[in-house]
């Protein structure tokens, strides 16, 4: 079968999963083992490869040690204490109605203008029709069915396509990589698959916020997206709402793969359930996060706004291959109340005249702790390679921290690098200013937090780029004082 | 319209205002003169409401309204505007974003409907027309990398927009060549009305001769030790404040 025919094939076949992972039974015990890994395939009716992938991983994660990082601080995870497999919630388990969620969150919802059946979609309620969205997500299939363009879950493409899926799952983060990446390979849930064949310039945004069944992806999400020679794809994932989840560890993995002349962008907006204010709850998001840059002329983006999550840990990284590929990583990071983050980007300069670019926003407010870790690898055949770093700090109050940890290797001596960074507070001076004018303190800290991220709020397709805004001034309330 | 009675504010232990009285009717346009540490710039942001000043005793009301209870935007919302002396510059922050939100904050506080971008636009073109300004300062990042005189014009824009009742021109010449403080006074002058008072804190008499109070005070010491008409201030410029101090001391 031919990938063109493959494609036709998947957009028409109307989904014979309903567009949601059928699950006979409910959760399997907590622990992992092969027979889990095993279970866990055989539930979702993979292929063969497919389980014997996921077996080599998890043999190999036998074989690694859990890492540890300077600075983060958080109890050691018990990964035989969680269940790898966990059906959506029953019905009747969910909570019956927004009267039974945490009013706190409600209120957020409303601050972001969110329709109310939304709201309960993402509280976790059982609703029976999912507000409209299940009409335009099939506006939505049937405008990318005519661009060629492949757009579902991963578990649909591992039945759909699976030549697709063989070429080039783990082509990017091999199992090997690292002791989160090798747990993903070996019991990931289910992910995004986006392919955009030759010449395509992707129609639209593809977000996930139009698959419906991804909503319940789980702790262990794997997306995968590949643009073929001289294609397009903008991507967003996450959602500026708060989700509930009852997982705490999530690792997911993110691979990118951008054939000759070929150009992604992936935007991020993540706001997992931080905890309590003393941290307790929160959510603990690993990523692993790679692009490759195979083609030349080839470039990849990566866009993130980061406010959610009690602990985050994830490095958006480019391997720049094809000659004049192109890297760019844009951050803007919030940590407040107990949350940590560590967060930036490797930029691996391989091919000649390779770029990249880095531009990160930290912003710490209460006790928030916060470090920018980046690696910008200059190899021995990159001539005339070049890197801009800018990584700024912004401190709210005088208990929160923040570092900047940049690693450059240069082995070629036609490299150009250039290394910005600052540190600042938000003054009383500003404040006093803003407030003379008639703004509230909080306007007033949201206009100058907003100011201080808006290089990267530009590169967000314009409506995230408003929530994000939004998102933000949300997260910072109360941050001052 | 503003009544201050005994003021008294420090500064950590130091006390700078000691027992000042002012009374600004509507429409008047006050000068306040004094020597360097004499308290003005005190006085303008205890009235504004800046933290870091402790008021020990007195009062000051505006329109009736005990000022001092009050948060800065509150103030503000009252219809008080400071003038700063030195803008702050708050990169990446839009000009006319900033003075929409401001606008639209106060207008929101004092139960107006808040203004559209469009009437918004609208509005600032007037604003400029009135001032003579063009419009180059409004796609910047609020004052930031403005030179001097395109700090202080800003700020008289900002006042033309917000329409105070009350503007406390805090040193607005310092640091102004004579072309700049020209523009900046007869933006000043163009937002004159019996509807608008004025307290134009100054060191040098300079100034005044484009701004022309109806009022002039030398503070000296925390304290407003002589008040007259216009001519008070030539006759500062002629015999410095040396004369006046000297001449509270014997009396």
């Amino acid at each position: 079968m031919t990938s063109t025919q493959a494609v036709d094939d998947i957009v028409k076949s109307e989904y014979e999963h309903g567009f949601t992972t059928e699950i006979e039974s409910d959760t399997l015990p907590p622990g992992l083992d092969e027979d889990v890994v095993r279970a866990i395939s055989k539930r979702k009716g993979e292929p063969e490869f497919m389980t014997e992938l996921r077996l080599k991983a998890y043999r190999h994660w036998l074989t690694m040690t859990e890492p540890e990082w300077p600075a983060v601080d958080y109890p050691k995870i018990d990964f035989q204490a969680i269940s790898y497999f966990s059906a959506p919630k029953r019905p009747e388990d969910a909570p019956k109605s927004l009267d039974e969620i945490d009013p706190a969150l409600l209120e957020t919802y409303n601050k972001l203008g969110i329709p109310i059946e939304e709201q309960k979609a993402l509280a976790g309620i059982a609703v029976d029709a999912v507000f409209d969205s299940v009409s335009v997500a099939t506006t939505f299939r049937e405008t990318l069915a005519e661009a060629g363009v492949i757009f579902c879950s991963i578990s649909e493409a591992v039945h759909d396509c699976p030549e697709l899926i063989r070429q080039y799952m783990g082509s990017v983060v091999p199992h090997t990589d690292n002791y989160y990446a090798a747990l993903n390979a070996a019991v990931f849930s289910d992910g995004t698959f986006v392919y955009v064949p030759k010449g395509v310039r992707c129609p639209m945004e593809l977000s996930t916020y139009f698959r419906i069944n991804a909503r319940n992806t789980g702790q262990f999400e794997r997306t995968l997206i590949v643009a073929e020679e001289g294609s397009y794809v903008s991507y967003l994932e996450g959602c500026t709402a708060p989700q509930r989840d009852e997982n705490q560890l999530h690792a997911a993995v993110v691979e990118l793969i951008a054939l000759e002349g070929a150009e992604i962008k992936y935007s991020t907006v993540q706001n997992w359930y931080p905890g309590d204010e003393q941290g307790k709850g929160g959510i603990y998001n690993f990523v692993t996060k790679r692009g490759d840059c195979r083609g030349a002329r080839s470039k990849i983006s990566w866009t993130q706004v980061e406010t959610g999550s009690a602990i985050t840990w994830k490095y958006p990284s480019c391997l720049l291959r094809g000659e004049d590929s192109v890297g760019e990583f844009y951050s803007v990071a919030v940590t407040k109340g107990r949350q940590q983050a560590d967060t930036g980007t490797k930029m691996i300069h391989i091919g000649k005249g390779t770029r990249s670019t880095i531009v990160s926003k930290g912003i710490s407010a209460g006790q928030g702790r916060q470090t920018y870790r980046g690696l910008v690898r200059i190899g021995q055949r990159a001539e005339g390679a070049r890197n801009h770093t800018q990584c700024d700090s912004l401190l709210i109050g005088d208990r929160c921290t923040a570092n900047t940890f940049p690693y450059i290797e240069v082995k070629h001596p036609s490299a150009q690098m250039e290394h910005e960074a600052t540190t600042s507070k938000i003054s009383d001076d500003e404040l006093f200013y803003c407030r003379s004018r008639g703004l509230t303190e909080e306007d007033a800290v949201s206009m100058i937090v907003n100011g201080f991220c808006k290089e990267v709020f530009n590169e967000l397709p314009m409506e995230f780029a408003v929530e994000a805004q939004k998102l933000l001034s949300i997260s910072l309330e109360g941050a001052v004082g | 319209m503003l009544s201050v009675k005994g003021l008294r504010a420090n500064v950590g232990d130091k006390e700078i205002l000691r027992g000042l009285d002012l009374e600004v009717g509507p429409g008047e346009v006050h000068a306040i003169m004094g020597p360097n540490g004499s308290g003005k710039s005190t006085f303008a942001h205890v009235l504004s409401g800046r933290e870091g000043y402790e008021v020990t005793s007195g009062s000051a009301t505006f329109e009736g309204k005990d000022l001092l209870v009050l948060e800065p935007e509150e103030r503000a919302q009252l219809g008080l505007f400071l003038a700063f002396q030195y803008p702050v510059e708050l990169s990446g922050v839009n000009n006319t974003y900033f003075l929409k939100a401001a606008l639209n904050s106060i207008r929101k506080a004092r139960g107006e409907e808040e203004l559209d971008a469009v009437s918004f636009l609208r509005l600032i073109k007037d604003k400029l027309k009135i001032l003579h300004l063009d419009d180059s300062l409004l796609k910047r990042a609020v004052n930031a990398g403005f030179s001097g005189g395109e700090k202080k014009r800003n700020e008289i824009f900002q006042m033309a927009l917000l329409e105070p009742k009350l503007a406390i021109l805090d040193e607005t010449d310092s640091g102004l060549d004579i072309d700049a403080l020209r523009v900046v006074a007869d933006g000043v002058n163009a937002l004159r009305s019996p509807e608008r008072s004025m307290i134009v804190v100054t060191h040098y008499q300079r100034l005044l001769d484009y701004i022309q109070p109806d009022y002039v005070h030398v503070l000296a010491k925390g304290q407003i030790i002589r008040s007259g008409g216009k001519e008070l201030a030539l006759e500062l410029e002629e015999k410095g404040y040396g004369w006046i101090e000297a001449e509270g001391r014997a009396a």
